[in-house]
Order: structure tokens, then sequence, then C-alpha cells
């Protein structure tokens, strides 16, 4: 009996299915993208496990367990690359984090609408410039005869000019500089789009009570945008191995190696540059466990502490 | 509300700091681009000497004539052009199919697809194992290197979503009624009715794929399939303008310098994005929010 209605289920089901055959199609059809560009490079992961070489399979490579894991362990590189990676990103969080919710806050305060609208047109081209272009803009005004120097030796701050990329003391400050300068007015448009969907009523209310402007940001606008800092919050930290790789790229230079030197980079040189692939494969995959570590636990603790969470 | 704003002296000093900052800002976020720009016209030769902050001091066109006349910038510019329209289009058109078939609530499987797409957010495979599917799939050293893997985003697939879902079931009954199919109820109905949000992500990937140099500098060796960012990154990074410079054709003037040349390079590149934006912002603010409240 129950097979019978299992088998009529399945036959209703089926015809649902034939239904709605180009529905299924669109659908399936992304879901292979997927599996070849997304899973199959998640399987490609157990060459981090195999010795691997460019001309066999990865099927055909001799498995060798952790041993690439132990290697990075003793790497004498690993030092500096863990300290650059999570200096440079601890650095960004600290700094880069808060600023554009300072950023909409305060652009938020503007009575003019035009003005407003002007500030943040500009604040966000940035963004559009490729970190091509940057590496290229901040060359030039890092470069001996660049306007850096020349307003710091105006000052009689220093001496004479520097060459600041190729000095290891000064990379992590243009890294951190040349991301804000670059991201500070478009990862403002989130907030300031929150921003926009608090209720005007509260600021009514408030001015009634006798609220002042910063009692009012403190009070009705910080509190009104606090998910969305908290979701943003969580993606942040769940991405704080994640050194920009193109800004690296564009900025690093073998002078200046022992601060730029980052477990993206790191992985790209080892891999790509020396063939090393298992090697770097173990390195990648450190990474992704870590960060994946890193979003859980920044989810935990938030959704503990006030309730919001990404899931 | 008007009614209410009598100006008290604290605020009007608050208001007088704040757009005094907010200036600052935008000072800080023009200048450098300025000083790129104005360099670029100035006289090779004579930007050497540094000291030109606002206006070119030796106005010429020289560098950029000898950028528009290097074969080698214009066959990437080429590239650039055709990947960024191609990409764009199967991209948008690509990922938007995929989540107006997902959005559809009577689909079958539906949740599992979700969850094989919310798994890719999260988890990869790392650069060393994509490189091989790459190789493996013959992508290497193709145009399609720069369309096909990146038709689609799961990403940009939920912000579809949240917008279809906004879409008026009736025009799709309409549709239906009609005798339409099911894709062509997408690509008669939803795309025309959804043009915002196909603006927006439209854009997006857009300038993804005009700014992308990485996809040039490891998977393509063939200089002619090469994108201009590719090919300014290795004049800009790796310094190797000298080599640019050798290679121009005799008739180019000698105040041309490498820096020259590199500037001029820059502006040629990034012109169109700055010329862009301003008119397609309207849609990307909005596009912007839905993806954000979405998180």
């Amino acid at each position: 009996m129950s097979s019978i209605s299992s088998s009529e289920k399945r036959r209703t089901r089926f015809k649902k299915f034939y239904g709605q055959r180009y529905l299924q199609v669109m659908a399936l059809l992304g879901v292979a993208w997927m599996i070849v560009f997304n899973y199959i490079p998640m399987y490609g992961i157990i060459i981090a496990f195999k010795e691997f070489d460019i001309i066999s399979s990865i099927s055909a490579a001799p498995w060798v367990g952790f041993e690439h894991f132990k290697a990075f362990l003793e790497d004498e590189n690993l030092p500096y690359v863990i300290k650059n990676t999570l200096g440079m990103s601890i650095l960004k969080l600290v700094i880069g984090f808060p600023l554009p919710i300072l950023f909409a806050l305060f652009l938020n305060e503007i009575r003019s609408a035009f003005f407003k609208k002007s500030i943040q047109t500009i604040s966000y081209l940035p963004h559009f410039l490729s970190w091509v272009i940057l590496g290229g803009i901040m060359a030039t005004w890092l470069a001996d005869v660049g306007i850096v120097n020349k307003i710091l030796m105006a000052l009689h701050l220093i001496e004479e000019p520097i060459t600041y990329l190729a000095e290891p003391d000064h990379f992590w400050t243009i890294i951190i500089t040349s991301d804000i300068w670059k991201e500070l007015g478009w990862s403002a448009i989130i907030y300031l789009a929150a921003i926009s969907s608090v209720s005007p009523e509260y600021y009514e209310a408030a001015t009634i009570d006798g609220a002042g402007r910063f009692q009012k940001i403190w009070n009705i606008t910080l509190p009104s945008i606090k998910g969305t800092i908290t979701i943003l919050f969580i993606l942040a930290v769940s991405g704080l191995l994640n050194s920009n790789f193109d800004q690296i790229l564009v900025l690093r230079n073998s002078l200046n190696e022992t601060s730029s030197n980052v477990i993206d980079y790191y992985v790209y040189q080892t891999g790509l540059l020396s063939g090393r692939y298992s090697y770097a494969t173990a390195v990648g995959l450190i990474k992704s466990v870590i960060a994946l570590m890193l979003l859980l636990g920044a989810n935990y603790v938030t959704k503990k502490l006030n309730n919001t969470s990404l899931f | 509300m008007f009614a209410f704003k009598r100006q008290s002296a604290s605020d009007a000093v608050f208001d007088m700091i704040n757009n005094f900052v907010m200036l600052c800002i935008c000072f800080m976020t023009l200048y450098p681009i300025w000083y790129v720009v104005v360099n670029a016209f100035n006289d090779g030769a004579d930007a050497m000497r540094g000291g030109i902050y606002w206006w070119p001091r030796q106005f010429s066109l020289e560098s950029f004539r000898a950028v528009f006349s290097s074969s080698g910038i214009m066959t990437a510019m080429g590239v650039t052009v055709a990947k960024t329209v191609i990409g764009t289009v199967v991209h948008v058109f690509f990922t938007a199919m995929v989540a107006y078939a997902v959005s559809r609530r009577e689909l079958i499987g539906r949740k599992l697809y979700m969850i094989i797409g919310t798994i890719t957010m999260f988890f990869g495979g790392g650069l060393i194992p994509y490189y091989l599917l790459i190789r493996d799939l013959g992508l290497l050293d193709s145009f399609l290197v720069y369309i096909i893997p990146a038709m689609f985003s799961f990403f940009d697939l939920i912000i579809f979503l949240s917008f279809f879902r906004e879409i008026p079931e009736a025009l799709e009954e309409a549709a239906k009624i009609d005798g339409a199919h099911d894709f062509r109820i997408f690509y008669s109905v939803i795309i025309p009715s959804s043009m915002p949000v196909i603006a927006t992500i439209g854009l997006f990937h857009g300038v993804y794929q005009w700014n992308d140099y990485f996809t040039g500098m490891i998977y393509i060796n063939n200089t002619d399939l090469q994108p201009i960012q590719t090919f300014l990154f290795r004049v800009v990074a790796q310094s190797s303008s000298n080599q640019m410079l050798a290679s121009m054709p005799s008739g180019v003037a000698v105040t041309v310098t490498s820096q020259s040349l590199k500037l001029a390079t820059m502006v040629v590149t990034t012109a169109p994005i700055v010329f862009v934006y301003p008119f397609l912002q309207k849609y990307f603010v909005k596009g912007f929010m839905l993806g954000a409240i979405k998180g």
C-alpha cells in the first residue's frame, strides 16, 4: 500500500519537475557552474595532503599526510608572514572600520542636500579606480621629487627625501592610508542607507525633549544602525586574514619584503612562482580554516552580546 | 520640522566645522587624482623636475600621442573593452537567469540549490587548486578565461533575488496565460522590469572587469590577449616602462619619459570609468542598499 503511494508521489513529483523543466534548466546551469568553479577547487585541496607535481594528475599523486603543514610551521618566513597578515589586518579593522561610520554620521548632519550629495559622489570615486592605478598614484606621490617629500622637507620634518616604497618601515602606513583613501566613502554608503531609514519622528521627539546635536547622534542614530554595524563587523572579522591581495601585489617589492609579505602573497609566491603547489595549497588551507573559525566565532559572540548575527 | 530650526550658536559652530572637515575630505580625495592628471599633461622631461601641483607648467600632449600610437596599448585597450562588454552582459544575464529560477517558490530543490550556493560564499579551494582547474579546462591563454569563470556570482544572485521578490506576480501570471514558458517570461517580462538592479550589477561587474589585472597576469602569457590593467601593472609595479619606451615608434618626441608615459596611460585607462559612473550612480545606490539589507 505504502509502496504504491510513494511511487505515485514520485510520479507526481516527476510530473511537477517536468512541468517546470525550463526553470530547472535555468537553475541547474547555475548549480553546474558552481560545481565546476567552486566545488572542484574544494576537491583540489587534497593536494595539500599529497606530493603533487605539475605533470601527474591529482589522484595519482602519493599521499604524504600532514607533511606540508609541518613544513609551514618550521618555515623561516612564517613569523613575518603571520605578523604582516595579522598586523595590517588588525590595523585596518581598528582604524578602517570605525572611520566610515564616523564619516556617515557626520555627513548625515550636512544640511544642504546638494552639498551632501556632492561630497558623497566625490568620496566614493576612488573606489572605482583599480589598485594598479592607485599604485601608480602612490608611486608618483611618494617619489623623491614627489609631493609628500616636498611637504615634509618644507616643514623641516625630514632632511632629505625618503624612498618610501623601498623601506619596510613605511609599508604598513602606506597600506592602511591608501586603503582608507580608496574605500572610506564607499564603505559609508551602507551606513548612510541605514541612517536614512530611521524614522524622523524619533528626532522630532528628541528635539522637543531638548536633545542637542551630539545627543541625537549618540542616542538615536547610533543605536538605530547598530544592526548594520554588527553584521559588517562580523564580515570584517571573518575577512581578517584576507589581506587585500591586489593592493599588496601592486605596492610590494623586494626591498620592502619583510613587512609586505602576507599569507595570500606567500601562497602565490610559493605556489605559482616557485611551483610548490602542494605546499602553497596547505598554507592556503590553514588560512581558510582560521578564517572560517573567525567568522563562526564573531557570529557567536555578537549573537550572545546583542542578538544580531549573520545566521 | 522646519519651524523648529532655530539655529543656536553651538549649532552654527558645529555646522561650520563639519562643512570644513567635509571639504577637506573632498580635497584629499580629488587632489591625488588631479596631481596625476596635470603631470600627465605636462612635458615629460620638464615634469621630472617635480613641483607641478595645480596646473601643467609646459602643457604637452606628447605623452598621450605616444600612448595612442603604441600598438601594445591599443591592443590591450581593445581586449579590455571586449572583456568588459562581453563579460558584463554574460555575467548579468546568466546570474539573473539562475536567480530568477531559484526565486520561484514552487521550484523543486530550491532549498538545496541555495545551500550549495551559500557554502561557496564562505569556503573555497584557494588559489592553487583554482589555477589547476583553469589549466585543466584549457582556459589558459584563452579570451574565455575572462568570461566563463566570472559569469556567475552567488552574492549578486542574492541581490537579484531580493529585487525579483518585489515584482508583482500578476505580471508573470499574465504572461503564463498567454502561453509563455518560464524562460520566455524571464527574458521578456522579468528583465525589462528589473532595469535598476541590472544596471547596478552591470556597473559593479563592469568595473570589476575593467579593473581586473590579476586574471590577465596569471592565466595569460600571450601579450595580444593582455588587458590594459595587466599591461599597466607590468609598467607601474615592475618598472618595465623603459621597455615600453624602447618599443615606441621612432617618431615619438624625446621629451616623453617613462614616467610621463606611465601617467598618460593611467589617465587613459581611468577616464572611461570616471566619466561613466556619475550617470549610473543613482541606480547603484539603490541596488547597493538592497544588497546591504540582505547582508
